[in-house]
């Protein structure tokens, strides 16, 4: 074996074999921003989603809806607070994370750029958002990058729980009365083509994935995932006696999938350049909060401080 | 007014009735600060903050539903949970006032949950000998998280108290304001009359409640408002301020619009 192999190719035989990269370990410049960029990214999906569901906590129709959900939306926050922890251990600090976030330089989970003006709209987002948010965290559970590869596995164990409760509210809908029944159908409408807009551009135009896949961060290729999810909530949807609203959705036997029509590819670009319907609400609420929080923060911090200083204080002088 | 009514109040309960409105005041207060704290999720001021308040809410809630559905069992029929949270209006309500007040900004939130916290660990703690085992078991259940969310609001009071010049204005203000509405955590209320000691008076709470605000408060750089402030009253016989109206219109559209539905 020769001997003048660059520690470009070290690191990618070293991703090949199996290999998780820890923080302290060398990589490439590309590979630490790729995943800074993505874990962030996750993590503020986690954080603006709370929004879309928090609006609905205080008129959750039962006690025990109203505690699931707010359980979820809790689970929410941890994962956030994981996610940012794990994007740290690559040395950029929370608070330039938030930063980009409300400046618009990072992105979320286009999907929260969508209203929720519906209770069943809790129960869609548990079952078609969180299900392909699962779709691809399963993915990330062996993704080459070991701290986040940690945190999705405890992450996919919570995503899964909460697809299920979001199952059972849109079933509760479905075998409900004809408005119960109505407001399922509707939510469903509105949800089914963002839902498959998560999984990002179609294969031929994403740019990113390549190289993505080449150092194991993602494991399978945007349309792979998404015909997984088309697969895998069909029949659910039927199970439910609900309309997917896709007319040229049909099975195809010799795929052994479900072929189905093409994504409105226009709104996609759109609602990811801030033009969705609730891009600048979710972002002026995150920088609202933020700001009316500050001086609780810095509160907080003048007291640690006075704290530390009382403590040196009575301490006696070795 | 006649027969068992003094200015417009109710005097006179029989055993069942005052058990059930004891029942009310305790899960009453549970479901509306649960629903007033729900409020913060996604707002908090720093998302472990968020976390804590949205936990606090949790364990409110989980609260209110065990005493609900006692009082669902004692009512019998069609009575459930659901139909106590949802289907009362305001006058059946029995919560203090002080936590239908709005949440205002992180200190006002933090005040009024400091002082019901303060209230609650000293009531809970003394519940857990209750003769009425229903009660007793759930003070038993609570009491470590009651114990947590004192904890907890006495932190934040003694950090804002001593945090800024800001921080501590703003908290002051917040003492100041929510002063008025504490007094009627303490009222005395003819139920006890048919109650067995063992059902613990709020009145008899109030001077080891007011030992600890006064610690709490001293601990943050904070000054009590002096003694002697006329104190509301009305939340515990059904007469609430207006913005109870608002939180349960909120809180109860999806079962009344749509009461035949299971949800």
């Amino acid at each position: 074996m020769g001997t003048n192999i660059s520690i470009e190719e070290k690191f990618q035989a070293y991703v090949d074999a199996e290999n998780k990269v820890e923080p302290k370990d060398w990589m490439p410049e590309k590979y630490r921003k790729t995943l800074v960029r993505q874990i962030s990214q996750h993590a503020h999906s986690e954080v603006i989603g709370m929004q879309p569901e928090a609006n609905w906590i205080t008129r959750a129709p039962s006690l025990r809806a109203k505690l699931i959900l707010l359980a979820k939306v809790q689970d929410e926050a941890g994962h956030g607070l994981y996610l940012y922890s794990a994007a740290e251990t690559l040395g950029t600090s929370r608070d330039q994370m938030i930063a980009d976030l409300q400046s618009g330089k990072a992105k979320y989970s286009s999907i929260f750029n969508y209203p929720t003006p519906s209770w069943a709209d809790m129960g869609t987002i548990g079952w078609l958002v969180d299900g392909a948010a699962i779709q691809n965290q399963v993915m990330l559970t062996r993704t080459s990058y070991g701290p986040y590869a940690r945190a999705m596995v405890k992450i996919c164990k919570e995503e899964s729980f909460h697809q299920r409760q979001g199952y059972e509210i849109i079933m509760k809908l479905a075998q409900g009365t004809p408005e119960q029944k109505k407001m399922a159908q509707e939510s469903l409408n509105r949800w089914w083509w963002p839902s498959l807009m998560m999984f990002g551009p179609s294969d031929d135009n994403s740019p990113n994935s390549e190289q993505s896949m080449r150092w194991k961060i993602k494991r399978k290729s945007n349309d792979t995932l998404r015909q997984e999810f088309v697969n895998k909530t069909v029949p659910q949807a039927h199970y439910l006696g609900l309309t997917i609203p896709d007319s040229d959705l049909k099975w195809n036997e010799k795929r052994g999938s479900y072929d189905f029509g093409e994504i409105n590819w226009d709104e996609f670009y759109n609602v990811i350049q801030g033009n969705g319907p609730c891009n600048k609400e979710r972002i002026a609420h995150h920088v609202k909060a933020h700001e009316e929080g500050a001086w609780v923060r810095e509160a907080a911090l003048a007291y640690a401080e006075k704290e530390d200083k009382r403590r040196q204080n009575t301490t006696p002088a070795a | 007014m006649g027969g068992g009514w003094l200015n417009g109040v109710k005097r006179d309960f029989t055993k069942e009735e005052a058990l059930e409105e004891y029942l009310f005041f305790l899960a009453d207060d549970a479901l509306i600060l649960g629903q007033q704290l729900s409020k913060w999720c996604s707002v908090g001021p720093v998302l472990e903050q968020d976390i804590a308040i949205i936990n606090t809410a949790l364990d409110h809630i989980g609260r209110a539903r065990l005493l609900y559905q006692h009082l669902a069992v004692l009512k019998g029929g069609v009575t459930t949970e659901d139909s106590l949270a949802y289907f009362r209006d305001h006058m059946d309500f029995r919560n203090a006032l002080l936590i239908e007040q709005p949440n205002g900004h992180w200190g006002e939130t933090i005040v009024r949950s400091f002082f019901m916290d303060t209230f609650n660990f000293y009531l809970y703690d003394r519940l857990r000998s209750c003769s009425y085992a229903p009660i007793a078991e759930v003070a038993e259940k609570s009491i470590k998280e009651i114990t947590y969310h004192a904890q907890w609001s006495a932190e934040w009071v003694v950090r804002l108290g001593d945090g800024t010049e800001e921080s501590r204005e703003k908290v002051q203000k917040s003492v100041d304001d929510l002063w008025m509405w504490t007094g009627e955590l303490f009222e005395t209320s003819p139920i006890y009359k048919e109650l067995d000691p063992s059902f613990v008076k709020f009145s008899t709470l109030k001077s080891s409640w007011l030992e600890k605000v006064d610690e709490v408060l001293q601990v943050a750089t904070l000054t009590r408002p002096e003694d002697g402030v006329w104190a509301q009253t009305g939340g515990r016989y059904g007469v609430h301020s207006a913005q109870l109206g608002f939180i349960l219109a909120e809180m109860q559209i999806l079962p009344r619009t749509h009461p035949d539905a299971n949800w």
